[in-house]
């Protein structure tokens, strides 16, 4: 069995434990190719389909071409699509790019706290209508207490420290030095009530085990991944004021598996082209402990 | 373009500040395998902070992490080689967060020790090799870090080898090889160093390449644990499935396969995989469905194994080796929730046989309690029987962990069976079966001799040792010839002991009854348990208590009752008519 193969066994068995454990479970979507990977896991695991919604958070300010292909892919492949935003942040233009938030700051409102208050269900959630493909207020939505999230221990750090599944407090705290060891293939997936888990399939996923994967199963990912003609691209995707593409000429799949396999962006972190990262030195780490993925 | 190179996870271990995670970093450094700036990032804030720059901080990369100087939780990292990738579970040194080095190396199929030259073998360093003993994992490199503070001394790092291999060997663990290295100073980690001529063996990123990978699991019994049970209706899917991961043997349509401990069968119709292509065959790791004809109901938790191939065991009592993790110690008598492959039980705490200590090697025995990190042998009793194996078999059916309180509180591995075993002698031999030879005289010989055909009378209950005695007498006036035995127990005997006087009494009733004797005995409940997984010719089962009970069909509370129920068991046909 090759290594690929090895990593996505080991992801799908973390899958169907989850689906078994949690009744009120989600996984959030960020169109981004490692949550798209996830997605394409799902498939694996519950064989072609997708049991449960999956949970995006619209900051307003995703470059569009995410919601399209998002909205596109819900509707392909039959997915619970569920979008939460903080309204009143960005009604009230409490944002970087209104010029009233530092970009940490509005990273905050309209993505950890947004992301809280969607899977607690105390803002208001739109779902999918896939008969329709419009967007309707969810009715009765009830808290999430398992959440799938595609985080990968090369990203960061801080990120290196986590577990399969990762029991929160009810206010989402991280208890670094207390986290209930895990064993072979058991997991912590009893937990009190109150607790919510975090389950991260693709922890031990590299960016480079990503793409190789992309190309082997021939998963659709998000074109802004890929230089378009302008010796441009985007190697993570966010917030269009908050995300800037790198130097790249890597046009397909293989290209971009063979510039990381070269080398030739050993120099650049993979989160270099988010601002945010750079303002404070815990970087993700601070967002992190605020309940960010 | 897209071969793949295989990958493999290693973790390292050892005592507080013996340099950990400064192999690591430099190991990370050393291969090119950062982002560029990183280390001038960590210098500056070193020097931002007033604090002299060390190479763990690089893994050390969380907050609170970096102003108490060590590891908290298994770090893992990445780096590749021309030959493999590599994924470095890096561990904690220090004693309150040993169950975060047993989840990294939970993960590793091989290890790395690290020692301090200085400061030597250290409290964990025996504690952590221990562990990997336990743990199974055989694959070890001995690193001797800080050989620069020793001025690169041989007899120094002769003796700690020397001392450090004896205290492994004891515990049946084989290092690979063992390396003086300085892991600040890069001396031979990723290339051989001049400053220790007197060593000849390699640096350490050559011995890791030569770490071989696992043996094949492919050319075992099968064992698919049921993780799941899916019938998804949605766009019309018909399919029932059974979803799980192979975890040894080969699965091939057309198998048939029996599910333990319900013993029920059913045929694998296909193997189900999304978006892949369409195989007859899984090998171990795949993590698939099979479809299956006919259907029966079968929960998560049983384990699918060839009809044809060795058999699980399947037990509620069995002896185990665990390792507690909690700070609330284990206590005999409690219940814990067991997981083992995808089954969950409810288990108490029968006996703890003994507790080691992983300083000493010795074992200790008379505890009623298990505290944290101790590793101890116990013996469990399920509620409800539960399939599983014992290492040599299949390592991953031997492994559980212990739920208590929400949490993971412990890990082991099943050792044995009480009442069975998957050593077919040690099997035979419990259950009393092995191969005497009672000569050459036939219960028919025996029978015109005697008179009478042998049988079995057990007495169960109240004064049930005064009643088998009077009812022996009875006989023996009436002509019959018997052999009375009357099981003298010892009080509080663990259940350990219990299933052992139960193939006692086996073999000494199957001696007698081969002899044609009438063997009357007496014996306690637990003891008739063992009893009645035994063949023993014809069987009269006695109660003497006042509340009836299901396996007996006859009762005696009195003196009195013993002249009729010979009768009565004569009648039946249990005790032949004597004939003489």
């Amino acid at each position: 069995m090759n290594y690929l193969s090895q990593l996505e066994a080991k992801s799908v068995y973390i899958f169907r434990e989850a689906y078994k454990s949690f009744k009120d479970l989600c996984m959030l979507w960020s169109i981004g190719k490692d949550s798209t990977v996830l997605l394409w896991l799902a498939k694996k695991a519950f064989f072609g389909h997708v049991p449960f919604p999956l949970v995006h958070i619209d900051t307003s300010y995703k470059i569009p071409e995410m919601i399209a292909y998002r909205d596109k892919l819900a509707m392909e492949w039959n997915l619970t699509m569920i979008v939460g935003q903080n309204e009143v942040a960005l009604k009230n233009k409490q944002t970087f790019p209104d010029g009233n938030a530092t970009r940490l700051q509005c990273c905050k409102r309209l993505k950890s706290d947004a992301l809280h208050r969607t899977l607690d269900a105390t803002y208001p959630r739109k779902k999918l209508n896939l008969d329709t493909g419009e967007y309707e207020t969810e009715k009765n939505a009830i808290p999430f207490t398992g959440v799938i999230a595609g985080i990968r221990s090369d990203e960061e750090g801080s990120r290196s420290k986590e577990r399969y599944f990762s029991p929160r407090e009810t206010t989402n705290d991280w208890n670094i030095e207390e986290q209930p060891p895990e064993l072979w293939n058991q997991f912590n997936t009893d937990f009190a009530p109150g607790t919510h888990i975090r389950i991260h399939p693709l922890l031990d996923w590299t960016e480079l085990n990503i793409w190789e994967y992309i190309h082997q199963e021939n998963i659709p990912i998000i074109p802004l991944y890929f230089d378009q003609g302008k010796g441009t691209r985007y190697r993570s995707i966010g917030c269009a004021p908050c995300t800037f593409p790198i130097q790249s000429t890597a046009k397909t799949v293989p290209d971009i598996i063979e510039e990381l396999r070269t080398g030739k962006l050993s120099n650049i972190a993979e989160r270099s082209g988010r601002a945010q990262d750079a303002e404070d030195g815990g970087g993700l780490e601070t967002l992190r402990q605020d309940g960010y993925m | 373009m897209l071969e793949q190179k295989e990958r493999m996870d290693i973790v390292m271990a050892g005592h507080v500040d013996h340099g950990k995670s400064t192999l690591i970093g430099r190991l990370l450094a050393d291969t090119h395998s950062l982002p560029e700036g990183k280390l001038e990032a960590i210098r500056a804030l070193c020097e931002k902070n007033s604090k002299p720059f060390e190479y763990s901080f690089l893994l050390d990369a969380l907050k609170d992490e970096r102003s108490q100087g060590i590891t908290i939780d298994s770090a893992r990292c990445f780096f590749e080689t021309e030959k493999r990738y590599y994924i470095i579970i890096d561990s904690p040194g220090h004693i309150e967060f040993l169950k975060n080095m047993i989840t990294g190396a939970t993960r590793a199929e091989a290890a790395i020790l690290i020692i301090d030259a200085q400061e030597g073998i250290q409290e964990n360093s025996r504690r952590h090799g221990f562990l990997l003993s336990v743990l199974g994992i055989s694959q070890v490199l001995i690193v001797v870090n800080k050989m620069d503070l020793v001025q690169y001394n041989k007899e120094r790092y002769d003796s700690i080898v020397q001392e450090y291999e004896t205290f492994l060997n004891n515990l049946g663990v084989h290092p690979k090889q063992f390396i003086p290295v300085s892991a600040f100073l890069g001396e031979n980690l990723v290339t051989q160093s001049t400053r220790m001529p007197w060593y000849t063996g390699d640096a350490l990123l050559p011995c890791m390449e030569a770490i071989q990978k696992e043996t094949a699991r492919d050319k075992k019994d099968l064992r698919l644990p049921v993780q799941d049970i899916y019938k998804f209706t949605a766009q019309n899917d018909t399919r029932r499935i059974i979803a799980g991961t192979i975890q040894s043997g080969t699965l091939t349509v057309g198998d048939t396969l029996t599910a333990y401990p319900s013993m029920k069968e059913t045929k694998v119709t296909s193997i189900e995989r999304f978006s892949s292509p369409k195989l007859e065959t899984a090998l171990p790791d795949e993590a698939i469905g099979i479809t299956y004809s006919p259907q029966i109901y079968l929960k998560p938790g049983e384990i699918l194994c060839k009809r044809e191939e060795l058999a699980p065991l399947i037990d509620t009592l069995f002896r185990v080796r665990i390792f507690w993790m909690a700070q609330t110690p284990m206590q005999t008598g409690k219940t814990y929730t067991l997981k083992l492959a995808t089954m969950r039980v409810n288990v108490s705490l029968e006996e703890i046989v003994h507790v080691f200590d992983t300083q000493q090697l010795t074992q200790t025995t008379g505890h009623t309690r298990v505290k944290r990190y101790e590793v101890a042998e116990c013996i469990l009793t399920s509620t409800k029987p539960i399939a599983f194996d014992i290492p040599d078999v299949c390592l991953e059916t031997s492994r559980f962990v212990l739920v208590h309180n929400h949490a993971i509180v412990a890990g082991g591995t099943i050792s044995a069976s009480i009442h069975h075993s998957q050593n077919s002698e040690v099997h035979e031999a419990l259950q009393g079966n092995t191969q005497f030879s009672y000569g050459t005289i036939t219960p028919a010989q025996r029978k015109k001799h005697l008179g009478h055909e042998a049988a079995t009378i057990v007495f169960c209950g109240k004064k049930a040792n005064d009643y088998a005695r009077s009812f022996e007498y009875i006989l023996y006036t009436q002509g019959y010839t018997s052999a009375s035995i009357i099981f003298e127990k010892q009080k509080n005997v663990t259940r350990e002991v219990e299933s052992l006087y139960g193939s006692q009494l086996r073999i000494t009733i199957k001696t007698a009854l081969s002899a044609g004797l009438i063997c009357v005995c007496a014996v306690d409940s637990a003891t008739l348990e063992e009893l009645t997984h035994t063949q023993l010719g014809p069987l009269g089962l006695i109660n003497c208590n006042e509340s009836p009970s299901q396996e007996s069909s006859y009762h005696c509370s009195s003196l009195d009752d013993l002249p009729r129920l010979v009768k009565d068991l004569i009648a039946d046909n249990i005790i032949s008519n004597i004939e003489k």
